[in-house]
Parts: C-alpha cells; sequence; structure tokens
C-alpha cells in the first residue's frame, strides 16, 4: 500500500492528487504534510484532485473538511476537483454536504477557480498578504 | 447459491480491502456504476463502525439473487459494546464519538434493505442489501 501522497509545489499553489484508497494513517499523514507545506511555501492555494476516488464517505469527507479548515486559518484557498459523477450521487444520499468546499468539475476548471479565488481576495484584503508574512515569520 | 467469502475486520487496511471486495460482487451482479459505488460506500460506513465502534469484527459478502434480480448482500458483525437505543443511533446526526453520524442513517438510504441487529454486550450486525 502507498506509504504517502506526493505533494507538487506550482508556484504559489499546491497539487495533490488522491489516487488511492485513503486510510486513517494516510489521513493524517496528508493532512500534517499538507499543512507543513503551506506554511513553508506560504502557498495561496490548494488544488485537490480526486478523479481517481471510486467512494467518498464520511470519513474521505470529514478529511476533506478538516483540510480545507485548516488551509483556511493558513490563509489558503482549497478546491477540490474531478469527483466521478456517480461518487457526487452518492454523496449527495448518503447526506454529506461538503458545505464550504469549493469544487469545480477539472483540474483546468479548478486551476482558473483558485487563481480567482486567490486574485479576489488581495482585492477585498489588501492587508492580508503583510499580515500572513509576519505571523508564518513568527512562527518559525 | 452464489459465491460467498468472509473477509476479517481488525484494522484500517481491512476497511480498503472489503471496499475493494464489494466493488467486485457488484459489478459481477451487474449493477450500475451508481448502485455499485453506493454498496461500496454504504459497506465502507458500516465497517467503520464495527472496527471504530465495535472493536473489529467481520464482513461477509455474498452473490444472491432477489426476485429473481442478482443482488450483493452483506453482513458486516462484530462482537463489542453493541447500541442501546438503534432508533437514536440511526437519526442523521447523532454520534457518540467525534463524527458526522451519517454512517448508520446514510449507509440505509444507500441500499435497497438494510437490518440492524444490536443489544449492550452483544455486538452489532448490520445487513446490506442492493439488487440489479
Ligand atoms: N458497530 C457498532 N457498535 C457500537 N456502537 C455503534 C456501532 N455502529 C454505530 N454505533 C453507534 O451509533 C452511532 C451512530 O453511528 P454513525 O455511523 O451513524 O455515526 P458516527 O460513526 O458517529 O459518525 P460518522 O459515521 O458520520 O463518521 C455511533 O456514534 C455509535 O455510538
Ligand atoms: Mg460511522
Amino acid at each position: 500500500m502507498v506509504e504517502r501522497i506526493p505533494i507538487l509545489k506550482m508556484g504559489n499553489f499546491l497539487l495533490l492528487s488522491i489516487q488511492v484508497d485513503m486510510h486513517d494513517q494516510l489521513a493524517l499523514d496528508l493532512q500534517e504534510d499538507l499543512t507543513a507545506q503551506i506554511v513553508k511555501h506560504r502557498s495561496r492555494g490548494v488544488l485537490i484532485d480526486i478523479s481517481a476516488l471510486e467512494i467518498v464517505d464520511s470519513f474521505i469527507g470529514r478529511m476533506l473538511s478538516h483540510i480545507a479548515q485548516v488551509s483556511r486559518i493558513l490563509d489558503a484557498k482549497v478546491i477540490v476537483v474531478g469527483m466521478q459523477p456517480a461518487v457526487a450521487i452518492t454523496l449527495v444520499e448518503l447526506g454529506l454536504s461538503l458545505e464550504g468546499i469549493a469544487t469545480a468539475l477539472n483540474v483546468e476548471k479548478g486551476m482558473r477557480r483558485l487563481e480567482k479565488m486567490v486574485d479576489d481576495d488581495m482585492i477585498l484584503e489588501p492587508e492580508s498578504g503583510e499580515a500572513r508574512d509576519i505571523s508564518v515569520e513568527a512562527g518559525d | 447459491m452464489g459465491k460467498r467469502e468472509t473477509f476479517p475486520l481488525k484494522q484500517e487496511t481491512d476497511i480498503v480491502l472489503i471496499r475493494q471486495r464489494v466493488r467486485k460482487y457488484a459489478e459481477e451482479a451487474k449493477l450500475g456504476i451508481v448502485s455499485q459505488t453506493k454498496i461500496v460506500t454504504a459497506a465502507s460506513e458500516i465497517a467503520r463502525n464495527a472496527l471504530i465502534y465495535g472493536g473489529g469484527g467481520e464482513c461477509v459478502v455474498e452473490a444472491c439473487s432477489r426476485d429473481g434480480r442478482s443482488a450483493v448482500y452483506l453482513c458486516i458483525s462484530d462482537s463489542g459494546a453493541g447500541i442501546a437505543d438503534i432508533d437514536r443511533a440511526m437519526v442523521d446526526g447523532y454520534t457518540s464519538g467525534s463524527g458526522l453520524g451519517l454512517g448508520l442513517s446514510g449507509a440505509k438510504r444507500l441500499v435497497d434493505a438494510f437490518a440492524i441487529d444490536s443489544a449492550p454486550g452483544q455486538g452489532t450486525r448490520v445487513e446490506l442489501w442492493k439488487w440489479r
């Protein structure tokens, strides 16, 4: 079984693709790795591709929500892309809303949306970039 | 009677294996992709409950038929603490832990037939059916 999910850095963004059946340890490691990478690279956005996932259960749903929450605190936007239609239908019936998590159909659309989310954020809050840098530095 | 297998449910990674086997049975029963996804998701929820709350157990997967339609049958059981108030446990949003409380109620919505048998000290057994 896979030991860790690779996280790629692309400019201000981090990209990761969940290709394997998640289990507890893998999910915990991913949350930890991702948080560390956001801080290290001062990433502004995270794109999570789940097109290879054949199911999303409440466990994965909780993991995605958790990642989104932590990223928000670190001032990075998150977008989840590529959910299979059968997975989306099942999620709704299961009752999982994935509230507060932005989604897009595929990687290209997700990338554009993420760029826009980050741009909008900089226009709305010109100070936030600075405040963020200071708080990150203080934590080092 | 169709093919039948029993899988142990002792650790996290067993859930991954159970999901893969349930998928295989669902494909062989010629369930559509949405139905396959639903029974696999339901299996994942119930298996995780058996592991977390029931201390582990086992999962029986069987190929069967129902009124001439091919079907998948699952029986996931544990010999843990059991559930004192099943009605409450089946309510959307009820959790005794840190979950979302969607596993039991959601799994029931995802399958065609659902049965739960549990009592304090007697463990828990959940049966699920999905047919074509
Ligand atoms: N096999 C079991 N043994 C003992 N108690 C159980 C078992 N399965 C479920 N329960 C009880 O029923 C409650 C509801 O279960 P359910 O799966 O709906 O929610 P959850 O597991 O708490 O959260 P979620 O599944 O959304 O992550 C659990 O919190 C637990 O108290
Ligand atoms: Mg549960």
